[in-house]
């Protein structure tokens, strides 16, 4: 309990606002962190091993307790995590939802594929630094809005400007597709749609507008200059070239279905957003080589009669399938920053805990394409790295004290731990 | 019958029509009163009084005699009914027949302007969708088309209404005679009846079930006060309509806006409530699935109208489109035929209604699928004769054959509800009505056909059977046979491999039929057809069938229901580490044995005879769970139609269906306090409920717990979500003037009702006590006001920001009582001490922040920061999905602000059992509380921790064992259901598309996460 104290008032002594949380400069010297237990990242534990990292990057992973650096940190009993990755969020693009104003995340119009959510990414959310304080140090930016939603980039969460923040710039192409349920009509009142129209066909529909898009898009990228110019089509190039991956949001089966078949189609690589219902047919998901990332664990069962626990043991289930899945949290309430928890109740509910580890942070790298860089604690890979007290999973003993994006010890302080302070302050606590 | 009687029949007019005196004739006077008997025939007098080869005797509309000793007067028309069945027309005690519907208002919308005030003109009450002056018998006009749709299935009166309106006026009994409305009429003010829709009511207030019912009741009393203060209110019209209605019977639609799902049948109690309260016995109209509940419906005492709305069968072919349907769906499609007979073996009283029905033939053969799944006919034809007769009080005219009743009857060829039976005609007032005239003559028989061309003549044998002709000349050959009672078309070729053949048309003229017709060379040639032998048919009976066999009803009706009650064991938990949540603090290698539903010891080694053991070494045991702050379970949680709602109670829509309360149940919920949502200041009376699954409405609630109310202060008050806003406050400055000005005029108001009751009346032995309410309105909304400033009701306050706070705190203290809790107090932190100092506890989330302006400076510190400054600190849900992992979100301060885990533990037991004035009986495990637990897989705080058993009242109410048997039983009757559906589709029965079963889901309005794809959410 001291230590918490400890690392409590440490995180809190430095400054009055969220204004003067600095963004930290590149790292200098060597840092090495011993005695701790490494989670790897890709399924492997280190138990007292060594870390140690240079210039940003990780130059070992010892077994050995302890290597030498300029600095030393000794994480004796502390628990060393590669930094959380949040595979998909509106992070930095949304501040207030209930304040238009703040709302920097949908646009107007159906094929949006030129919309770059990275140019408005506001790297002075004051969300942004709860997340890291939580250990989540990159997010896949993507924005919200009706069918072809535009791309997505991936930043690091401790940036002065969205061209520091850029980790890898516009690798997706998110598609938002329609709802194919069969809804009764008794509830259209509720739902605000017009008893009449067949939400299905209505879907199926726009989903042949889409279709439509990219076999435009397809021959338009083969030979740009035999057409006017066209910035949409232009925008999605690299889904044909495999530079550019397809996010498809998409919860049913049906929907699913047809995201494979545009992988089919268009010989992209497809990634599932969503897929509530992905335990459905996770061998289908399988052998057509379709990652998921899937909505946050904690949310209800889709049916009445669906096993009361089913999305939290959703992901053991792609698991034993062998799908390469990522846990996301796209809570609108708690704003993204119980990552670590939702892949905490995964590993309560089937997966083992370095398995729920990698599923927010190495097979979020592999989805994301940034798995070269980042996502676990191997050598070469950007110094991302979290320590925590205790298990970062679970919320009794997450406590993150040190958090390193390429090397730079980031700070932990929020807006909320200079609030906290000044209220301890008032009452002498 | 000889053909010629027949043609007789049909040739003599039986249209009695009765002139008025009052109206002038155009032409001649015509006025015909010939009586007219229905001879020979088997009658049903009454649905239990039947006799065979009696008379019907009727005149002028009227009943003259029935029997088997009628003398048949000379002057009387006389049709043979042999082999005729005679029943009393049906009556429906349910429809809007002749009355002009109205369009619904759009439902009301959170985020839209508000309408405060009626719109509609005139010297009417305040409300929009109290509709009391209307008067249906005004509005009535004759509607053929319609009628004859409900002669065609043997109706001959029906009640009808205008549906419009939470207070519907009065309806009328009428006739379904094609005639004069001033004939048609039995009774212009039959009823009075009454709903949960707001119907074309565009006024904001009532947005809610709850609001419905608040408004139907402060009706009740506004209409009484009126009738000794009409100088203080003016005219009011509604109101005295609305009590001038009070003497007839009384109809309760139980309706809602929407369609209505399962949760419905409670819909039938929440009447039956309202009604108990003001000295009333509705009617009850239902939706179809008061089965769900029977026995609770036997207890209303009331007699039910049911619709027969049975669902067809779904299209199961797409796994992809039924893995969104409920078994509770597929379940009802099942059950639903089955209510009816549900109905007579409880002895309920019934009555059977088309309206659910789009077309009326649905109905006819919804009856016969009734009956074949229990109901008995006799208990049939009382449903649609004696019952609505009597309750419409209209038993003296309609609802059986008897001297001097109208003469509203239909024949039948054979038993009503036979298979092969039909209504043939229908009388309404002595009114002939055909349906199906063909079919009274049986032409089934022998003829000898002869066809004459050109002086010779060609001889045929020609045998019907069923409106099959087959010719009999060279070979036998199937004919083209068409009658349709007096015109006649016989087709046919004289052979099989002939080339030559008949088209002949004509008409019968009795046992012979004549006419002309052309050869296959379209000579002309004439026939002539004669009767040689008639064959009969018998007429077949309902032959008594087995039951079909369906799945069995579960309380709820869903996969995790209970077959059974549970009840309660000696449960005796071993070795567990047990969190106290009291002085004892955490226990280590401690029994726990629950007996009689209550905590009965705490200690080691403890045994005891017939317990059942429940090894918990290595395992957790904590108090069950309490959240402050919920909204599952309900029918409604905002009433946003006004700033002030006090009157409105969560407690009176309670849903006990609500699949949350299991999901909780399996998060270590027990106690949960169902909160009014957050549109207003002053919200509704909240509900403390226990999570016990599987029982009643209002078992479901916890007994003896202080009453709270739900204030709301900031952003949602205000609506500033809304696009404009037109109601007072828009902010909150005005906000803290609602509350005083409520305050204010409830102080006014109990000073009035002093007055009008001084002390000295209500002395032993000294005046009779006063009733004040003959001078006082009574105000339901002010009652509850006036609770809080006596401290017998207490405020559960939503509030975010440090201003609101501490102006709420001002108010409380202005009026002279103490602000019980501050929900959500995401602030908090900022104002602890003030909070402190006024003796306010606290409710709030662990980590929501910045999801509205109103949360910018939330933190998850706070509840630790509100507890070190002394307050009473909960963490509640507010959210179905969030509720089942309360004791992570308690955990969430230990890591943000390092509180103890043992305090962190209490903030879901304890602490809110103390706020809502609930520690004596839950909260803690100490001996003598109520056997409120939960057993955790490991430390309880930790995120992999699972609760393996709920326990409410020492009742297992979730055991993560059992739960894994019912996820096998869900697959299994869903298969069973699944195939018993597509053997419907293969024997070619009509099919619905699979429709996924969405789930509506109440919220404060203030959340901005998703909760699935099949939920609505709903303000």
């Amino acid at each position: 309990m001291k230590k918490i104290l400890y690392s409590f008032l440490f995180l809190t002594t430095v400054a009055t606002a969220q204004e003067t949380v600095y963004p930290a400069p590149a790292q200098k010297g060597s840092i090495a962190i011993n005695n701790a237990t490494i989670h790897v990242g890709n399924g492997a534990v280190i138990t007292n091993g060594s870390i140690v990292f240079e210039n940003g990057k990780i130059t070992q992973v010892n077994t050995s307790a302890t290597a030498t650096a300029a600095t030393v940190i000794n994480a004796n009993g502390k628990h060393v995590y590669p930094g959380l990755i949040l595979s998909s969020s509106n992070l930095g693009l949304l501040e207030v939802p209930s304040v238009r104003a703040t709302v920097d995340a949908n646009e107007i119009g159906e094929i949006n594929a030129n919309v770059r959510s990275i140019v408005a990414y506001n790297t002075d959310s004051k969300v942004i630094n709860t997340l890291k304080a939580n250990g989540i140090l990159l997010a896949n930016i993507a924005p919200n809005g009706s069918l072809l939603q535009g791309t997505s980039s991936v930043v690091q969460l401790d940036a002065w400007h969205w061209e520091d923040a850029a980790y890898a710039i516009d690798k997706g192409v998110h598609i938002n597709l329609p709802s194919l349920l069969n809804r009764p009509n008794p509830f259209a009142e509720f739902l605000g749609t017009a008893s009449n129209t067949d939400p299905l066909k209505r879907g199926l529909e726009q989903i042949e507008k889409l279709k439509q898009f990219f076999r435009d898009a397809k021959a338009y990228n083969a030979n740009p200059t035999a057409y006017p110019v066209n910035i949409k089509l232009s925008a999605v190039k690299g889904l044909f070239t495999q530079q550019q991956k397809l996010f498809v949001a998409a919860e049913t089966v049906k929907e699913m279905l047809i995201a494979i078949d545009f992988a089919k189609e268009f010989g992209c690589q497809v990634v599932i957003v969503g897929g509530s219902d992905s335990y459905l047919i996770a061998p289908l998901l399988k052998q057509n080589n379709i990652p998921v990332i899937l909505g946050q664990c904690h949310t209800l069962p889709t049916l009445q009669d669906d096993d009361v626990d089913q999305p939290y043991k959703t992901p053991a289930i792609l698991q034993k399938a062998g799908v390469l899945f990522a846990i996301n949290d796209d809570d609108g309430n708690s704003r993204f920053r119980n990552l670590a928890f939702n892949a905490g109740t995964a590993a309560a509910y089937g997966l083992t805990k370095e398995e729920a580890l990698a599923a927010v942070s190495l097979n979020a790298a592999k989805i994301l394409g940034i798995d070269a860089k980042t996502g676990s604690l191997e050598v070469g890979k950007d110094a991302n790295i979290v320590i925590s007290a205790g298990d970062l999973l679970d919320m009794k003993t997450s406590i993150v004290e040190h958090a390193f994006i390429q090397g730079r010890k980031v700070s932990l302080e929020t807006k909320q731990t200079q609030l906290a302070k000044r209220y301890e302050v008032k009452y002498g606590l | 019958m000889k053909l010629s009687q027949f043609v007789a029949m049909l040739l003599l007019s039986t249209v009695t029509a009765f002139a008025q005196p009052t109206f002038p004739v155009n032409g001649v006077a015509d006025k015909r009163s010939t009586p007219t008997a229905f001879t020979n025939a088997t009658i049903i007098i009454s649905p239990t009084t039947t006799v065979s080869n009696a008379t019907l005797l009727v005149q002028d509309g009227k009943i003259l005699a029935v029997g088997t000793n009628v003398a048949v007067p000379k002057e009387a028309q006389v049709i043979n009914c042999t082999g005729k069945f005679i029943y009393p027309a049906f009556i429906d005690a349910f429809t809007d027949y002749g009355v002009p519907r109205v369009e619904r208002a759009p439902g009301f919308n959170f985020f839209a302007p508000a309408q405060l005030t009626n719109n509609q003109k005139g010297a009417f009450g305040w409300n929009q969708a109290i509709r009391a002056d209307i008067d249906a018998g005004k509005l009535f006009s004759t509607d053929d088309s319609r009628a004859k749709n409900l002669r065609d299935i043997g109706f001959g009166a029906v009640f009808t209404h205008q549906k419009d309106g939470i207070a519907r006026g009065t309806g009328a009994v009428v006739t379904l005679a094609a005639d004069k409305e001033n004939n048609t009429i039995l009774k212009d003010k039959a009823a009075a009846v009454y709903s949960f829709s707001k119907g074309s009511s565009t006024q904001s207030y009532p947005s809610s079930m709850m609001g419905c019912i608040a408004l139907l009741k402060q009706t009740y009393y506004d209409a009484e006060w009126y009738k000794t203060n009409a100088d203080k209110e003016g005219v009011n019209l509604s109101l005295k309509a609305f009590n001038e209605a009070q003497n007839l019977p009384q109809i309760f639609d139980i309706a809602e806006r929407g369609n209505g799902d399962a949760s419905s049948k409670w819909n039938a109690l929440r009447a039956d409530r309202i009604g108990d309260a003001f000295g009333k016995q509705y009617i009850i109209k239902g939706l179809g699935y008061e089965y769900q509940r029977i026995d609770e419906m036997k207890k209303t005492g009331a007699t039910f109208i049911l619709p027969l709305n049975f669902p067809a069968a779904m299209d199961v072919e797409d796994a992809a489109d039924v893995r969104f349907v409920a078994v509770a769906d597929m379940k009802h499609w099942e059950l639903a035929p089955t209510q009816p007979a549900a109905f007579e073996k409880n002895a309920i009283p019934f009555c059977l209604t088309t309206n659910d029905n789009r077309d009326p033939r649905q109905f006819f053969a919804n009856l016969k699928k009734a009956i074949e799944n229990g109901l008995s006919e006799t208990a049939a034809l009382e449903a649609l004769l004696t019952t609505p007769a009597k309750v419409l009080e209209v038993a003296d005219k309609v609802g059986s054959l008897e001297k001097g009743k109208l003469a509203n009857f239909f024949i039948t060829n054979g038993p009503v509800f036979a298979d092969k039976s039909t209504i043939l005609q229908t009388y309404v007032q002595g009114i002939k009505y055909a349906v199906k005239e063909d079919a009274w003559y049986s032409t089934n028989g022998e003829y000898a056909l002869a066809i004459q061309q050109k002086g010779s003549t060609q001889n045929f044998t020609v045998s019907i059977k069923n409106n099959q002709a087959t010719v009999i000349a060279k070979d036998s050959v199937q004919g083209k046979w068409v009658f349709d009672g007096t015109q006649v078309k016989l087709n046919f070729n004289a052979g099989k491999k002939a080339k030559s053949g008949y088209k002949l048309s004509g008409i019968n003229n009795g046992d012979v039929w004549q006419g002309t017709g052309l050869d296959s060379s379209s000579e002309l040639v004439t026939w002539q057809m004669t009767l040689v032998k008639e064959t009969t048919t018998k007429a077949d009976s309902v032959k008594p069938k087995a039951l079909p066999t369906v799945g069995t009803l579960s309380y709820p009706l869903n996969g995790y229901g209970f077959e059974k009650a549970p009840t309660a064991q000696t449960l005796l938990f071993k070795n567990a580490t047990v969190w106290t949540s009291a002085k004892d603090g955490i226990l280590k290698e401690t029994d726990v044995l629950l007996k009689d539903g209550k905590i009965a010891a705490i200690g080691k080694s403890l045994s005891s005879a017939g317990a059942t053991v429940i090894d918990a070494t290595n395992k957790h045991l904590t108090p069950g769970l309490i959240d402050e702050h919920s909204h599952i379970a309900v029918s409604s949680i905002n009433e946003g139609g006004q700033s002030v709602t006090s009157e409105v109670r969560i407690g009176d829509n309670i849903n006990p269906d609500d699949i949350n309360i299991y999901r909780q149940l399996s998060g270590g919920v027990t106690t949960s306090h169902i909160l009014h949502g957050s549109a207003n200041t002053i919200g509704g009376q909240t509900q403390l409920l226990k999570l016990r699954w599987g029982v009643n409405d209002e078992d479901m609630k916890f007994a003896g717990a202080d009453g709270f109310i739900k204030f709301a202060l900031g952003e949602n008050v205000k609506r500033s979500p809304a696009q404009q806003n037109n109601r007072f406050p828009d902010s909150r400055m005005g906000v803290e003037q609602v509350m005083v000005d409520a305050f204010t005029r409830a102080r006014e108001y109990e000073k009035a009702i002093a007055a009008a009751n001084p002390p000295s009346a209500t002395k032993k032995g000294t005046l009779a006590k006063q009733n004040p309410w003959a001078t006082v309105r009574r105000d339901l909304e002010l009652d509850a006001l006036v609770e809080i400033l006596n401290k017998k009701r207490f405020i559960t306050c939503h509030s975010y920001v440090q201003s609101e706070i501490v102006g709420a705190l001002r108010v409380a203290e202005q009026f002279g009582f103490t602000l019980n809790t501050f929900t959500h107090i995401l602030e908090g932190y900022k104002v602890a001490d003030k909070m402190k100092a006024h003796g306010a506890a606290v409710s709030t989330f662990s980590d929501w922040w910045t999801y509205k302006m109103e949360v910018v400076d939330a933190i998850p510190q706070n509840a630790s920061i509100m507890q070190r400054v002394g307050l009473n600190v909960a963490i509640n849900s507010d959210d179905a999905e969030m509720a089942r992992r309360l004791n992570h979100e308690a955990a969430k301060s230990v890591k943000y602000a390092g509180m103890s885990e043992e305090n962190a533990l209490k903030m879901v037991t304890i602490n809110p059992a103390t706020m809502l004035h609930v520690d004596k009986q839950v909260g803690s495990i100490e001996i003598g509380k109520d056997a409120d637990v939960v057993l955790w897989s490991q430390h309880p705080l930790s995120v992999y921790a699972q609760a393996e058993k709920t326990v409410v009242d020492g009742i297992v109410y979730f055991d993560r064992e059992k739960d894994a048997q019912l996820r096998k039983n869900i697959v299994q009757e869903k298969n069973r259901l699944m195939q018993k559906m597509a053997g419907e589709k293969r024997a070619g029965m009509p099919t619905v598309p699979a429709a996924a079963s969405m789930e509506v889901m109440h919220s404060c309005g203030d959340h901005f996460h998703k909760h699935g794809l099949l939920v609505i959410d709903q303000h």
